[in-house]
């Protein structure tokens, strides 16, 4: 099993992302679309890629769901700091350095895109060597608690489904 | 635009209404880009237009193909996940190249790099 399709999970999201692509579930779509799932697996298979270890996939509809709360929360908080009149400011913006416990490659790249996908943070940098991670914030008043954010909205629960 | 016209009228608002909220996210984006203060603080502010705005913007187009083809349109979403996936390496190498040069050029605004162990 493992030589004939060695990335099950990549095969089958290449598939249904042709299927999504040609718009049909024909029978002839669906055949193409296998010919390309394996071939992609098979590719990927050739970089040998860190394995992918999936845990508690029950938790992932609840973190989606926070995600996109957390998305327009920010997405407004965002627009409002841009629009509100320059001479009121008192925001200032900054670095915060995070140590992160979790050490998943495919946890971590999540991580980056939650962060990234939430408007006013950014991952800038991470370091492998002492595990820590270094975030800019749009609005930063207290350091602290965006290391709480950060550890314990998103990083404890993605340490559970992917560690 | 004139199949526009066959939608219906509750259908038409709420289209409308997503275009304008996803195009108005995409501008107040780039206003940001305009009035933000430093480069760490303007990276923030086109990643309105790539999360809420982008994702109302294809809302607005799956709903509208849906109904006017009357099946199911929703290839839109493959556009949503590789926008998701591939934003942070962008926002990732811009921040990092602007950290890296201040940080050669002695700017002390940034942080200096971890002291971990390894060095």
């Amino acid at each position: 099993m493992k030589r004939i399709l060695p990335h099950p999970l990549l095969a089958l999201v290449l598939l249904i992302a042709w299927l999504l692509l040609v718009g049909s579930i024909s029978p002839g779509a669906v055949l193409l679309g296998c010919l390309l799932a394996i071939g992609g697996a098979l590719a990927l298979a050739s970089l040998a890629p860190p394995r992918l270890r999936l845990r508690r996939l029950a938790l992932l509809p609840g973190l989606l769901r926070d995600v996109l709360v957390e998305v327009v929360r920010s997405n407004n908080a965002v627009a409002r700091i841009i629009l509100q009149p320059a001479a009121k400011t008192v925001r200032h913006s900054g670095f915060v350095r995070i140590p992160l416990d979790m050490r998943a490659p495919y946890g971590l790249a999540a991580l980056a895109c939650i962060l990234t996908a939430t408007p006013g943070t950014v991952w800038v940098d991470y370091d492998a060597a002492d595990g820590t991670m270094l975030l800019h914030v749009l609005d930063l008043s207290d350091e602290a608690e965006w290391v709480r954010i950060v550890k314990e909205r998103w990083e404890r629960r993605l340490m559970e489904i992917f560690e | 635009m004139t199949y526009a016209t066959e939608l219906p009228a509750w259908a038409a608002l709420l289209i409308s209404l997503l275009l304008l909220l996803g195009s108005g996210l995409a501008f107040i984006g780039a206003i940001g880009l305009l009035r933000l203060k430093n480069f760490y603080e303007r990276v923030h502010a086109p990643t309105l237009g790539a999360t809420l705005g982008m994702g109302c913007v294809l809302m607005a187009s799956m709903l509208f193909f849906t109904l006017l083809q009357s099946r199911l349109v929703i290839h839109e979403l493959l556009i949503a996940a590789l926008v998701v996936v591939t934003t942070p390496v962008t926002l990732m190498l811009l921040t990092r190249a602007a950290l890296y040069r201040d940080r050669i050029e002695g700017n002390d605004t940034v942080p200096p790099p971890p002291t971990g162990k390894h060095q």
